[in-house]
């Protein structure tokens, strides 16, 4: 498996997600720049997080712009795997490959600390080997995540099995109280239609490595893993 | 014809604007206290070249629909002044 993580001007974690797919997933891995246009024929794209392009105007208003972005919406569009975590979701959602918005956190605070997050639908390529049915403990970090989309999109996106994860309190009750920006029916990840792209605020590649005493995130990155070799997804027209 | 366009960008109505929220709280401490919904958004200016007002008009539109606003949470308004 290739996978490509795409570097916008300002991403800061895209080396974190190297890491953890080069050295513990033990997977290939391309950086792609965001002047390229050129995919270099990976199998699945990761937007990692950050504040591409200092998050001027809105955040990811002006990544969803950068050359490379308009081959993710095309790769997407023909049925690649892309995963977008913290500015990636926000990215994804500006582009308009996933639903609703990412606004600034209820208390005007930038979050930075572990949360637990329930999976809400446990059969996409991103949640099919998160099996177990405890919370799992992600860090967040961002200052815009408190996710919102109308209430027509959000009965649509229900319906359709679109929310991946809320956040919840370490027993897995979803609450007002385990609520950590104000996201609208706690949602923490979300994915489109079709299925093939998620997006999710909490950071998983933090949560990967050994040395940091949570692997709750490696999970993750080994179930795209696996259901990508089955074939059940990302497969590219 | 050379414009120049006066674009205000606000969060809807119907979302909580923390930014306002926090500003308005403020004021009411420093003793502003009749002042309420306090909603904060962004104004942007630029130049352009465009044959006739409509032309000018209509770009600027475009481009407040692919960028400059986004439209779950965001809605636009502006004003078109031709320059001399």
């Amino acid at each position: 498996m290739k996978f490509g993580v795409v570097i916008f001007p300002g991403s800061n974690c895209d080396h974190d997600m190297l890491y953890v797919l080069r050295n513990i997933m033990e997977q290939k891995v391309v950086e792609l720049w965001h002047k390229s246009t050129d995919l270099q024929n990976v199998d699945a794209i990761i937007l990692p997080g950050g504040f591409s392009y200092g998050d001027y105007l809105r955040s990811g208003a002006i990544a969803r712009y950068s050359p490379i972005m308009e081959k993710v919406i095309e790769f997407a569009n023909r049925g690649g795997l892309v995963f977008g975590v913290c500015n990636g979701f926000q990215i994804l959602c500006e582009s308009g490959l996933l639903p609703g918005a990412l606004l600034h956190n209820e208390n005007q605070k930038f979050i930075c600390k572990n949360v637990y997050i329930t999976v809400v639908n446990h059969s996409t390529c991103l949640t099919r080997g998160l099996t177990d049915e405890r919370a799992l403990s992600i860090p967040i970090a961002h200052g815009e995540g408190r996710y919102y989309a109308d209430t027509a999109t959000l009965k649509e996106m229900n319906e359709n099995h679109q929310i991946l994860f809320r956040y919840c309190d370490e027993n897995g009750k979803v609450s007002k109280e385990s609520n950590p920006n104000g996201s609208i029916e706690n949602i923490a990840g979300i994915c489109n239609l079709r299925k093939n792209v998620y997006g999710m605020m909490p950071h998983p590649e933090r949560a990967a490595d050994d040395e940091l005493g949570n692997t709750d995130g490696r999970i993750m990155f080994e179930s795209i893993i696996k259901s990508m070799k089955q074939k059940l997804c990302g497969i590219v027209e | 014809m050379k414009f120049t366009a006066e674009i205000n960008v606000m969060p809807l109505k119907a979302l909580l604007d923390p930014q306002g929220k926090a500003v308005r709280m403020s004021m009411h401490n420093m003793g502003y206290k009749t002042i309420d919904n306090v909603r904060i958004g962004k104004h942007i200016t630029m130049e352009l070249e465009a044959g006739d007002r409509q032309e000018a008009s209509d770009k600027v539109e475009e481009a407040c629909k692919k960028i400059l606003s986004n439209p779950v949470m965001e809605f636009y308004e502006f004003d078109l002044v031709q320059l001399k």
